[in-house]
């Protein structure tokens, strides 16, 4: 079959595909909940909003279950070293991820007022809790991180939550919401009653153009701004992953790295989709949201083909950095895993294609005002 | 250097989030398969009373559904966040049934559970039922690539020591995939699932009959509880003592913990049905044996032996020197990884590597350990006897009581005398809590069994923490204890809340007799 550095090269590229796929997927529904209360004035509103995502929340989700998975068979030290090391932020992400599932499912459950209010809110900050810190934590990424490996390969991390507030991580984070409400404009645009969806149109006029500025801000503060990573000498694709077998220097900039010209195909593609979003919205929604897929994508690849082949740089002892070629299961597991993959995704693939066309249309207000609501 | 603080709080924290995650776990693997049941008798028959069925228990189970799904992310950062070692050291062939999981499983199960709630009006009746089986076999496949995983940490198999990156790897797939006590837990936990999710129908319907709501509703589900519910614990009874005899292979301590079996009884063994075990003397007080029982149980034979505990501890001792011998070589060879020499040695005591690495638990160098350092090691490999020994017997009288409940339960259904003795109605709303109770005792056997090992022989539980800080730790199993607090009162006020309205009070059936308008 594969030889080990292709397969992990592979799956390099199915953790984008994957990280792709759970913003795409489950980025609208984090996008829903946090417009929530800007964008629906009322109950019924709320629940026309809350009926586009309600069916479909529960798959999108576990692109986020199966990126955990596949980043623990595929990168273990990867899932290892920054889940632990970034704690309370996967803990705040946790806990959003709680707090999502149980407020879908609890809010319509009774008919107080209160209550209800009490869920929206807490599900507008679920939507944006996970949102920033997924933009915080790439930030991180090109910054570097205080990790390093002892030689058993036990990991320590020397920092805390505060220390993951840079200012240029705080800038991504501002991207990944931008993003994200974006997303969740366009799927509401495409899928609620008339009346929400003209003002998602309008609040798109906002947030493209915003994401488009901060992410344009973010590109030159890392051209510029921010001093790259590089492993020394060539280096070893081939050998069993231990992390301390190589070194790093760190200074330069990132877009050095062997794929640089490939990120800024990937942002121009993401800028160039993101400004299409708010022009396509009215007459072509489907085509808004599907550009604002694209841009998700685009900003995810062009993060990933920036810091290649680095997954997690380490400020405090560069040789502990982990890369593509040190952090990765064994060539078994890869392409094990790999084949697990080339059946199940495309399958999953085709019956969620299929529950979307058996959900299309959309969610109108006289719908929700004779239904019960009571999922 | 091991902060024992940190190791006590993340298995603090660790119990208790899966303690609590399979409070949902079990009533959705069996619910999902009467709801598939229920709705294939109206798809076959017709008759709307079946459909209203397969929706009214469907509330129920999306409550606890949401509540399933939302506890188990949890489970799967947590080998990150709170066990980074463990991750780092056994990712390689744990992290794969967890990722096939998602992919063949997870995503069935939860893209299709929308639809089953969405698609009413939406599929035409056959399409519908479809949505609900595939709904039912996601959670159920989901079960057992879960349980392939966690019998690996019973027993690994397929997978060896890396020295060159300091881990286990996968040697095998198949050899993980087919572990004997995979198969075993997994008809087990599942059939367990089964029982619940028919106790779960059978009490409610039982609470109608008793206030006299819903009769034909309660009635027709009570006789799917009672079918589904006498299979069920009739498997889960019988492939429970398939698992016994699966451990005795691999995990004698476990075992022997479970009987407190201090001494090597000659073949066959007796089984203490009832005991006061003393850890302390060694001796379990009172014990009434049944003689043969457990040597049949154990090895399938008269004349096959079951160690004791003392025994166990002797072997785990000799054990450890070995692994000492391998832990000086794997020294050697990561100084010279070409000392052949080095190589021969280790690949020659390499399986009780794991065992130098409980003198590391207790932050003694392996090089440097005295004897008395190795016979407490040793020690340290008998887990908790009375925790294990009365969680098994409470669990396995409350297997026999479901046997008993079901059965008694089919034999009326079968005469259509469900709602004529008001104390078997009382028995079974009062049986409610018992196949939680169960269920979370055998889990208990199951995992703090398994202590001091994380992998059974490989990795001691202690190692496996991450490097984060007892203040880390403790901040957050303290806002676990809070946040899970929480959840679980209001869910249990909603779960109560449509239980009680029943299929009446939510206008549900009779079809006509109210609308749904007043739930809005």
């Amino acid at each position: 079959m594969f030889d080990y550095e292709t397969l992990r090269v592979i799956w390099w590229l199915l953790l984008g595909v994957l990280l792709a796929g759970f913003a795409i997927m489950d980025g609208y529904d984090l996008g829903v909940a946090a417009l929530l209360r800007a964008l629906a004035r009322e109950d019924d509103e709320r629940r026309v909003l809350l009926e586009t995502i309600e069916p479909t929340w529960e798959g999108n989700q576990v692109w986020l279950i199966l990126g955990g998975g596949a980043v623990f068979a595929a990168w273990p030290l990867l899932y290892a070293a920054s889940f632990s090391g970034f704690y309370f932020a996967i803990l705040l992400v946790l806990l959003s991820f709680i707090l999502r599932p149980v407020g879908f499912n609890f809010r319509n459950k009774l008919v107080d007022r209160r209550w209800r209010e009490g869920w929206d809110w807490v599900l507008c900050i679920a939507g944006v809790v996970p949102t920033l810190i997924f933009g915080v934590a790439f930030g991180n990424l090109f910054l570097g991180v205080p990790l390093r490996y002892d030689d058993t390969l036990r990991m320590s991390y020397e920092g805390g939550l505060i220390g993951l507030l840079r200012p240029f991580a705080l800038v991504c984070g501002l991207v990944s919401v931008a993003m994200i409400l974006t997303h969740g404009a366009a799927w509401i645009a495409l899928k609620a009653d008339e009346l929400i969806a003209q003002r998602a149109q309008r609040l798109l006029r906002l947030t493209a153009p915003a994401f488009v500025v901060l992410y344009a801000l973010a590109g030159a503060w890392l051209a510029f701004g921010v001093q790259g990573y590089a492993i020394v000498g060539a280096a070893a694709a081939n050998a069993p992953s231990n992390p301390l077998a190589k070194q790093v220097a760190h200074g330069g900039h990132w877009f050095g790295g062997a794929l640089g010209i490939w990120a800024v195909v990937a942002a121009a593609l993401a800028i160039v989709a993101a400004l299409l979003v708010p022009a396509l919205a009215r007459r072509r929604p489907l085509a808004a949201f599907l550009a604002s897929a694209l841009s998700i994508a685009g900003t995810i690849f062009s993060a990933g083909f920036a810091l290649f082949p680095f997954l997690l740089p380490s400020d405090l002892d560069p040789r502990s950095s982990l890369t593509v070629w040190d952090a990765s299961s064994t060539q078994t597991t890869l392409g094990l895993m790999l084949l697990a993959t080339v059946v199940f995704l495309p399958i999953i693939l085709g019956y969620t294609a299929w529950v979307f066309s058996v959900l299309r249309g959309r969610v109108t207000l006289a719908h929700v005002k004779q239904s019960h609501g009571m999922y | 250097m091991i902060d024992e603080t940190v190791v006590a709080l993340s298995r603090m924290q660790f119990a208790l989030t899966a303690l609590y995650h399979f409070l949902f776990v079990p009533l959705t693997l069996g619910l999902s398969w009467m709801l598939a049941i229920m709705e294939a008798v109206y798809v076959m028959t017709g008759r709307e009373i079946w459909k209203r069925m397969t929706q009214f228990w469907g509330v129920l189970f999306g409550i606890n559904f949401a509540m399933g799904v939302a506890t188990g992310v949890t489970m799967e950062f947590q080998f990150g966040t709170n066990w980074a070692y463990y991750s780092h050291y056994v990712g390689d062939i744990f992290g794969t049934p967890l990722a096939i999981e998602g992919l063949m499983a997870f995503f069935l199960e939860a893209t299709f559970v929308g639809l089953f709630f969405f698609g009413w009006d939406r599929l035409s009746r056959i399409k519908h039922l479809i949505v609900t089986f595939l709904l039912a076999l996601g959670t159920n496949l989901s079960a057992l690539w879960i349980l392939i995983a966690n019998a690996w940490m019973q027993n690994p198999v397929g997978a060896e020591f890396n020295f060159e990156t300091m881990r286990m790897e996968m040697t095998s797939f198949a050899e993980v995939m087919f572990n004997p006590v995979a198969q075993s837990k997994f008809v087990h936990t599942v059939s367990a699932g089964y029982v619940l999710g028919a106790m779960f129908v059978l009490s409610i319907s039982a609470w109608y009959l008793l206030k006299g709501r819903n009769i034909e509703f309660a009635k027709r589900s009570m006789t799917v509880a009672a079918s589904f519910g006498l299979a069920s614990a009739l498997s889960v009874v019988v492939l429970g003592d398939e698992s016994g005899y699966t451990v005795s292979e691999n995990q004698k301590m476990k075992l022997a913990a479970i009987e407190a079996m201090w001494e090597t009884e000659p073949a066959p063994a007796s089984f203490t049905v009832f005991g006061f075990p003393d850890v302390k003397e060694r001796t379990t007080h009172l014990a009434i044996h049944v003689p043969w029982v457990m040597g049949l149980i154990g090895t399938r034979s008269i004349d096959g032996v079951l160690p004791g505990i003392r025994e166990l501890v002797a072997e785990a001792q000799l054990r450890i020197e070995n692994g000492r011998t391998a832990y000086a070589a794997l020294q050697r060879l990561r100084a010279n990884r070409d000392d052949a020499e080095a190589k021969r040695e280790f690949d020659a005591h390499k399986a009780d590597l794991g065992y130098a690495l409980l003198l590391k638990k207790a932050s003694i160098d392996p090089a440097q350990a005295t004897p008395a350092d190795i016979a407490k090691a040793a020690e340290s490999t008998i887990p908790n006897v009375p925790v294990l020994f009365w969680s098994f017997r409470i669990m396995v009288a409350c297997g026999f009581w479901f046997i008993a409940l079901f059965a008694y339960s089919f034999w009326l259904s079968a005469k259509r005398q469900l709602d004529r003795r008001r104390w078997y109605l009382k028995a079974a709303l009062w049986s409610l809590p018992l196949p939680w109770l169960a269920a979370e005792l055998g889990w208990v056997v199951a995992e703090y069994g398994r202590q001091p090992w994380a992998i059974e022989g490989v990795l001691p539980t202690a190692l496996g923490v991450s490097s984060v800080s007892a203040a880390q730790v403790a901040t957050s199993l303290g806002g676990f204890v809070l946040f899970y607090t929480v959840l679980a009162v209001i869910d249990a006020i909603l779960m109560r809340k449509y239980a009680k309205l029943g299929p009446d009070g939510l206008g549900m059936w009779p079809a006509a007799a109210t609308t749904g308008d007043r739930h809005v």
